[in-house]
């Protein structure tokens, strides 16, 4: 049975790490989940490049932050803050395709 | 009342200990060097006290009250008495953020408002003054270059006129004369950050305000001289709030975290919030962050997942001359809304590089703002948008009229642009032209004849042929101004602190 990442997180965000960078947060509701997913690997770089339509060398890094349960994820923007073209000058807004990430709770 | 007395002699005592200018620690460091070279990296050239000695000069602890997360933003008034019932040793504010955008430093005009800003600054002048209490304001006028750091400054002259306060202040500038940045980069001393495109000597040149963002070592320099205000351009934002305790001798590494989380107010609290005051108390061997406002306090979650915010990683935060390590950092809640934070440390990079910043202009904008509510007309959007600016770029090229035209489609891919995951598009759009001129008559032109052109496109398969727009205003066009964009986001090697020069005046008569 596929369950959403709605029902294990509590903070589903994305933001500008400077201009050039988009960072995603996922905060886990508890450590069990954080766990699951670090474990299985379930964000991984394939997904977030299949997500974000970015090449692996345009993700920076995915990092497992254990002191909130989280998982940081940091992508090259698709143009920098404010240059033209751009839709979004905070980069709050991007983080809706994270909110589709299913996962298999069974073993 | 026997009490109330003994608590002001205790505050004296305190104040004595921080009016102490210099510390004997820092004119041992100042002799050594004969004052001829100023500070380089604190974290190497300023001995740390034992932790112990700290507790027993600060025995509450250093208490430094940050009233917002952005000059500006406001809050509320009982919050900010309430930290200064307090009697905290230092108040500071960041100012400041590349995330509105690079208009701001390129027009070298502030995205808050002044109104708020005189607001916020006459809360903490006032009572900062009246109290002994410095007062350090980082990223002036929210980027921090010259034009900003006047803006602020001024709102600074007429607060005190108008409240009659007397004090020193101290400017700090951060713009980067062009000679130097282009120096470094002919001496290969910049370093682009991860994704942003290498300068060259054109881009330098068109920006017209080149910042970097100092670290807490011009602030010592400001708080040594005796500033009672300290108003700084671009700086890294812990730093307002780190200076004047590691000039003191406290660790670096908690100062400097204390500060990021400071820097931020109360969005590191829960409920969070960005226009509300909350105490930072540095120790020996930790920090203590307290919410101000008896609606808010920190758990350990909320301060640890504040880390996480706006920063690629967060166990490691860049700065300059060194780095915030959080590896080892524990979080511990303490009851009563307060955490306790431990383990923290800096590591001093060398060389000392600071983070440059500067936007230039590339042209000027307009815009307009347009319904489409037929569903032919949706279903086809993609390709009689493409249509109509073949049309559209064609005939500028003929008139000799140079731009760029964008589409915002908003009810399809309006936010995320090229990487939105969803195909399906809703029963309405709003269609934005956005137009990118040499000029602003260019720009007027482009968004003209593009709105024009689209309102009676005769696209495949239209039925309703007396217009394809639904204007929500007349006039359609808005004319934006100049549009600017990031040209330097590097690190820079520096060899000293004198490129952040100090400059002290006296505001109001002496006291």
């Amino acid at each position: 049975m596929k369950r959403s990442i709605l029902e294990v997180a509590r903070v589903i965000r994305s933001k500008n790490s400077g201009p050039y960078e988009l960072t995603l947060d996922i905060l886990f509701k508890d450590r069990k989940w954080y766990e699951l997913f670090k474990n299985r690997k379930i964000v991984n770089e394939e997904l977030i490049a299949q997500l974000y339509k970015v090449k692996q060398e345009e993700i920076l890094g995915i990092i497992w932050f254990e002191p909130v349960s989280a998982v940081k994820i940091t992508i090259r923007r698709p143009c920098p803050s404010g240059s033209p073209g751009d839709t979004d000058i905070y980069g709050a807004q991007q983080h809706a395709p994270l909110l589709g990430i299913e996962f298999d709770a069974e073993e | 009342m026997k009490e109330k007395k003994h608590q002001k002699e205790k505050d004296k005592k305190k104040k004595k200990i921080i009016s102490r200018k210099p510390t004997p620690r820092v004119r041992e460091t100042e002799e050594m060097e004969g004052r001829k070279q100023r500070l380089l990296n604190a974290a190497l050239d300023l001995e740390r006290r034992d932790p112990k000695e700290l507790d027993r000069l600060f025995p509450d602890g250093f208490k430094v009250l940050s009233p917002t997360a952005i000059l500006g933003y406001g809050f509320p008034p009982e919050s900010f008495l309430r930290g200064i019932e307090r009697n905290p040793q230092l108040i500071a504010v960041d100012g400041g953020s590349t995330d509105p955008g690079p208009f701001y430093l390129g027009s070298g005009k502030s995205f808050t408002n002044r109104a708020f800003v005189k607001r916020d600054l006459r809360f903490m002048l006032v009572e900062g003054i009246k109290r002994n209490i410095p007062v350090v304001i980082g990223t002036a006028g929210g980027s921090g270059a010259l034009p900003h750091l006047e803006w602020c400054k001024e709102i600074i002259l007429e607060i005190a006129r108008e409240e009659g306060l007397s004090f020193q202040l101290g400017i700090i500038p951060a713009d980067i004369p062009k000679p130097v940045v282009l120096k470094a980069l002919e001496e290969d001393a910049l370093k682009p950050l991860p994704f942003v495109p290498p300068v060259n000597r054109r881009a330098i040149e068109e920006s017209p305000y080149i910042v970097a963002q100092f670290g807490v070592e011009p602030i010592i320099e400001a708080h040594r001289r005796g500033c009672e205000v300290i108003l700084c351009g671009r700086c890294f934002d812990p730093a307002v709030f780190a200076a004047l305790p590691i000039m003191l001798g406290f660790d670096p590494g908690l100062a400097l975290h204390m500060g990021k989380i400071l820097e931020c107010a109360a969005i590191a609290a829960t409920p969070g919030s960005g226009a509300d005051c909350v105490l930072g108390i540095l120790k020996g061997d930790c920090f203590i962050l307290e919410s101000l406002n008896p609606a808010r306090v920190f758990t350990s979650a909320s301060t640890a997942a504040h880390t996480l915010y706006e920063k690629s990683d967060p166990y490691h935060l860049y700065g300059p001359g060194g780095m915030i390590n959080l590896e080892q950092t524990t979080f511990t809640e303490l009851g009563n809304g307060r955490v306790e934070v431990r383990g923290s440390r800096f590591e001093p990079i060398q060389p000392y590089t600071v983070k440059l910043e500067g936007a230039r202009p590339i042209g000027f904008r307009t815009v307009c703002l347009a319904g489409v509510r037929d569903p032919i007309m949706i279903e086809g959007i993609d390709r009689i948008l493409e249509e109509v600016k073949t049309q559209v770029t064609s005939l500028m090229e003929k008139e000799g009229i140079k731009g760029t035209l964008y589409f915002h489609l908003y009810g399809k891919n309006g936010v995320m642009g090229s990487r939105e995951p969803n195909q399906s598009s809703s029963h309405e759009l709003g269609v934005l032209i956005d137009a990118i001129g040499e000029t602003q008559k260019d720009a007027d032109t482009l968004c003209s004849v593009t709105r024009s052109t689209l309102l009676h496109y005769g696209y495949k398969g239209r039925i309703a042929t007396a217009g394809n727009l639904a204007f929500p205003f007349s006039p359609s066009d808005t004319p934006m101004g100049e549009v600017y964009e990031f040209s330097l986001y590097h690190l820079m090697t520096i060899n000293s602190q004198r490129l952040f020069p100090l400059k002290v005046e006296q505001v109001g008569g002496k006291k």
